[in-house]
């Protein structure tokens, strides 16, 4: 079983040179860790910067200079600045190449929820909406279960939508599935974990079909 | 050259009123409008609707007229980090409408740029699309979103000349240049104000047309919400 650095080390895998890339918050932040350093990415943060680097120094830190998450960062050599209509210019016009985000709940028709629980937490959707909507190539990233041991992995989402039929990947603490016309495809096994325990923790259906190997970190 | 530039923040927010709209640029606390804020709470004003990507936190930015009820409606694409905005929203004291940030952006730049609605694919199959017109383009599906009408947009530049032109700074640029023009007047406010011509015409990111009142702030706080380091090693 993976944890949250695992999760993010596997979506790492599928970043490839040349690509301009928009990590959401959480599990999807840490991606930037672990990309090769022998390709050329760039990462986008949706308040208005590309070429997005580490967090800053004690002293370096400068509050102009944020990204989606309010946290300080640091631009890059051949970083850009720009308004927030340019930035989903890029995101709803389909020049980002890869979107990694969180989910409360994805169904096995690659619909997604991640922005509300009606009645208790209300935050709202931020750019979640008009990346899922928009982006050819969506990667979810997150637990397989909640907290209370229940599958996020569902026939069909409870939660209010984000998006629908956008999710085309998801890589969890337990597995890496794909989005088909007949449920979650099973591709990869974490180490250590059974494909028993992957349906058991899995509501929606799951295609099992042929060896599952582990996953290669 | 047209002179933009007012004395201070009280005549620059000349005209405010109760029951009005406004705009306000920023992302969380960064690039808010601080001297207009502060003058919004010390003019009073209540049963405002403001439209701004956050709602600040619980004691600065949009909290401050947050705490002081003055807000009677929230249009915004997030709004965590804040408990008394969440305390009034879940009690009903506050209408809030959350709407998607790349949608915000859009309304605010199709004001400025005089177009009446746009099509979106954000939030199509969602709560967000509920009651919206709704049509197909090549086989994709969008939601039609409206132009913001506002009365006042205060926006919050780094550097501006006496002619109402701006430059940004970091990402303080965020939503900042797309409300510029959107209301009926916007208030820009800067760091640093010079006389017109000092600014290289190749540097402008938003031409005075769209600013009506320009005036240097002061005391700038430029909180930081979420102090990230990278340990020295």
């Amino acid at each position: 079983m993976l944890d949250k650095n695992g999760i993010a080390k596997r979506i790492a895998k599928e970043v490839k040179d040349g690509y301009y890339v928009n990590l959401g918050i959480g599990i999807p932040t840490l991606v930037a860790n672990f990309v090769r350093d022998d390709i050329e990415v760039e990462f986008q943060s949706e308040n208005g910067i590309l070429g997005m680097g580490p967090f800053p120094y004690e002293g370096e830190e400068d509050a102009d200079l944020i990204n989606a998450g309010k946290q300080t960062i640091t631009a890059l050599d051949g970083a850009s600045y720009f308004d927030s209509a340019m930035s989903f210019s890029m995101i709803r016009g389909q020049h980002v190449d890869l979107t990694i985000l969180g989910a409360m709940e994805v169904a096995q028709n690659g619909d997604i929820a991640n922005w509300k629980i009606p009645g208790r937490l209300v935050k709202g959707m931020g750019g979640a909406m008009d990346l899922v909507a928009s982006a050819e190539n969506i990667i979810v990233a997150m637990m397989h279960t909640n907290k209370r041991g229940e599958s996020k992995l569902l026939e069909r989402c409870k939660l209010p939508l984000t998006g629908v039929r956008c999710v085309k990947k998801i890589v969890t603490n337990l597995a890496v599935l794909e989005i088909t016309s007949e449920g979650f495809k099973l591709l990869e096994r974490a180490p250590g974990v059974s494909i028993e325990e992957i349906k058991a923790a899995t509501e929606g259906t799951l295609v099992v079909q042929g060896d599952i190997p582990e996953m290669i970190l | 050259m047209i002179t933009k530039t007012v004395n201070n923040v009280q005549e620059a927010l000349q005209g405010v009123e109760n029951g009005m709209t406004f705009l306000l640029g920023g992302f969380g606390l960064c690039g808010i409008p601080e001297n207009a804020i502060a003058e919004l709470v010390a003019l009073n004003v209540s049963d405002l609707t403001c439209i701004s990507n956050n709602a600040g936190v619980d004691d600065f930015g949009l909290g401050l007229l947050l705490q002081k009820r003055q807000i009677k409606k929230m249009i915004s694409s997030y709004v965590g980090e804040n408990d008394e905005f969440e305390r009034q929203m879940l009690s009903g004291e506050l209408e809030v409408e959350l709407i998607p940030q790349g949608t915000l952006a859009e309304r605010c730049r199709a004001a400025q740029a005089g177009f009446p609605a746009i099509y979106t694919p954000a939030g199509f199959g969602t709560e967000v699309a509920q009651g919206k017109e709704t049509r197909e383009f090549n086989g994709k599906m969008y939601v039609l979103e409206h132009a913001f009408k506002a009365d006042f947009s205060f926006v919050k530049a780094w550097k501006g000349d006496t002619a109402g032109n701006l430059i940004f700074k970091g990402t303080a640029r965020n939503f900042n240049p797309n409300m510029c023009g959107a209301a009926k007047i916007t208030v820009a406010e800067v760091e640093e104000l010079v006389p017109a011509g000092e600014l290289d015409p190749n540097q402008i990111h938003i031409p005075g047309i769209f600013v009506q009142r320009i005036f240097q702030g002061t005391h700038y706080q430029k909180r930081i919400e979420q102090r990230t380091l990278t340990p020295k090693s």
